[in-house]
């Protein structure tokens, strides 16, 4: 167990630094240059130079590269080219929101999306199975904004039931999270259907049955808990999903979080912060994915890990 | 075609390809279907206080932000949104299965190597990177094609990687093989047509997801440029007014949802219909 702990994040290590060396190829790539940017269009010649050297942008990729891949293993990310502040603190300052937004969207998609999906598995082949399962293609089918600005519409201006000034605070929470959860639980809800009829399936649901248990009590004993497992352990592999769902909602509701940060930063071509966001989201995804694998053999004892 | 006949008895499915189909025609008539151009500016488009108008006669749908009949501009706007969809899940597709079949066959370093890429993409917040990328390179029809395939082929090359890994192991691989065919004979005549597939499966559902991926990227201003309308940056022109005109936004995020929407439902049963695995559980 300690052996494949040590190997899984001597890999998480690799990832990070290939998503690190990517990300930097991609950002210094030739024909733009930061250090004009950096200066602002009025500075002269001479400035610009000033501040590429100050930047060090003057040295050989290899070099800057070096540099900046120290620095971050003492958890330095640089300063801002446009808000002048640590990186770090700024990412640290909304990665709060972020998170909280996080957990209130897996709150709503679970919600939504398992007890749907199982009533959908209930009742397979019937109206109301085929009515669920066409609402969650739909929900999957749709874009993010669509939903947040539906959402937005109908409860922050028609029926003026949640704020729809930007904040964070349990009622501003609300609607960012089940625009998320709305979507997420579409996805969910196909997953529950097939693990549920695939439990249905077994052998052991039929000799439950077979030695008379009541319906309701196979169903609550055997099948929900068996079909439910496994979609838990996928909650990890939900990350880089969210991570993309996470920049347009946080956009529509103006929730103070890093995906918004991102998007300004991209805008402005702020080469600190896109990196250090990049790197963040690259961590939560794939320590995300660790723990999707780690809890899997806790859940079902025939996954052996390797 | 036992496929398509399959396919052809869910009514779901006939209802995906009629949207499809009346998505494709408006598309390519756009100019005799759409009453305007779609880039006039009537000088009656706005209201007094320069406010878009809502459905009237002369305006079905009423205008957008600068005046223009929104109505036509959705019309026109199929064409950027499909072509963008469908381009981009090709090149997509196309860069999934050279890079999972290759690595499947070849194995060794190389596969390898290509396969821990393969792993390195997925850890990478594709959002993130498609507005990167589109924001660093300058957003423009192309761009955003290339971009949308550079983070959507990863799924389908660790699909066609599994098929060819279990595939090359064979007994008419080995056979073919001892009977002193090449590899680009064995690739091509043997290992591609058992991707088929697959190949058809993301074929149908990935214009779904790139369809969304460059309403998201147009919504957020990186992807389709206006002056070309395409559904996501009408979506994000819209924006401004959301309170007094919805719809300025709601129309154009309701025609990407029902274009999505349809090739799921095509492509959810194309893959119950192609994969043996999945038989007999829905």
């Amino acid at each position: 167990m300690t052996g494949y702990l040590l190997r899984r994040l001597a890999h998480v290590l690799l990832v990070l630094i290939g998503v690190s060396v990517i990300t930097f190829l991609i950002l210094h790539a030739p024909g733009r240059d930061p250090a004009r940017q950096v200066a602002g269009h009025t500075a002269s010649p001479e400035q610009v130079e000033q501040v590429r050297h100050e930047l060090g942008l003057d040295r050989p990729l290899i070099e800057q590269y070096w540099r900046y891949a120290t620095k971050l293993a003492q958890g330095d990310l640089g300063r801002s080219y446009v808000q002048r502040s640590q990186v770090s603190e700024l990412i640290m300052a909304r990665l709060p929101a972020t998170a909280l937004l996080m957990l209130g969207a897996i709150f709503c998609e679970l919600l939504i999306g398992l007890p749907s999906g199982a009533i959908a598995a209930f009742r397979r082949n019937r109206p109301s199975d085929q009515g669920v399962m066409l609402g969650a293609l739909l929900f999957v089918s749709t874009p993010q904004f669509l939903v947040a600005y539906i959402l937005l519409y109908v409860f922050g201006f028609k029926l003026q039931w949640l704020p729809t000034t930007p904040g964070v605070s349990f009622l501003t929470l609300i609607l960012p999270a089940l625009s998320l959860g709305l979507i997420g639980g579409g996805w969910y809800a196909r997953m529950m259907r097939s693990s549920i009829i695939e439990v249905l399936r077994q052998d052991y649901v039929r000799t439950a049955r077979a030695k008379g248990l009541r319906r309701a009590r196979i169903v609550l004993l055997h099948v929900v808990p068996n079909g439910l497992l496994p979609i838990i352990a996928m909650i990890g592999l939900d990350i880089g999903y969210f991570m993309s769902g996470i920049v347009v909602v946080e956009s529509v509701f103006g929730w103070p979080g890093i995906g918004q940060l991102a998007l300004q930063a991209i805008q402005q071509i702020d080469i600190p912060i896109i990196m250090g966001v990049t790197l963040v989201a690259a961590c939560a995804i794939v320590l995300g994915n660790l723990l999707a694998d780690l809890v899997a053999p806790l859940i079902d004892p025939r996954i052996k890990l390797k | 075609m036992p496929v398509l006949k399959a396919l052809l008895r869910r009514k779901l499915v006939l209802l995906g390809l009629f949207i499809i189909l009346v998505f494709v025609i408006v598309a390519v008539f756009a100019p005799w279907i759409a009453p305007y151009a779609p880039d006039v500016q009537f000088d009656d488009g706005l209201d007094d206080i320069g406010a878009p108008l809502g459905p009237n006669a002369k305006f079905w749908l009423g205008t957008d932000t600068l005046g223009r009949d929104f109505l036509s501009r959705l019309i026109f706007g199929s064409r950027a949104t499909l072509i963008v969809a469908i381009v981009a899940n090709t090149f997509a597709v196309a860069i999934g299965v050279l890079i999972g079949v290759t690595a499947g066959y070849v194995r060794g370093p190389l596969g390898n190597l290509m396969m821990r890429f393969t792993d390195l993409m997925t850890a990478f917040p594709a959002l993130l990177l498609a507005i990167l990328l589109a924001a660093l390179i300058g957003p423009s029809l192309s761009i955003v094609m290339v971009v949308i395939a550079m983070v959507n082929w990863v799924q389908v090359a660790r699909v066609t990687y599994t098929e060819t890994i279990s595939l090359a192991e064979r007994d008419f691989i080995t056979a073919e093989r001892s009977l002193g065919a090449g590899t680009a004979r064995i690739l091509f005549k043997h290992m591609l047509p058992h991707v088929v597939p697959t190949v058809i499966v993301y074929g149908t559902l990935g214009i779904a997801t790139t369809s969304l991926t460059e309403a998201t990227l147009s919504f957020l201003g990186i992807g389709v440029q206006p002056p070309i309308a395409s559904w996501g940056n009408m979506a994000n022109e819209g924006q401004t007014y959301f309170d007094s005109a919805p719809w300025l936004v709601f129309f154009p995020s309701v025609c990407i949802a029902f274009l999505a929407l349809s090739f799921n439902l095509v492509g959810d049963a194309l893959r119950d219909i192609l994969d043996p695995t999945l038989r007999g559980r829905h």
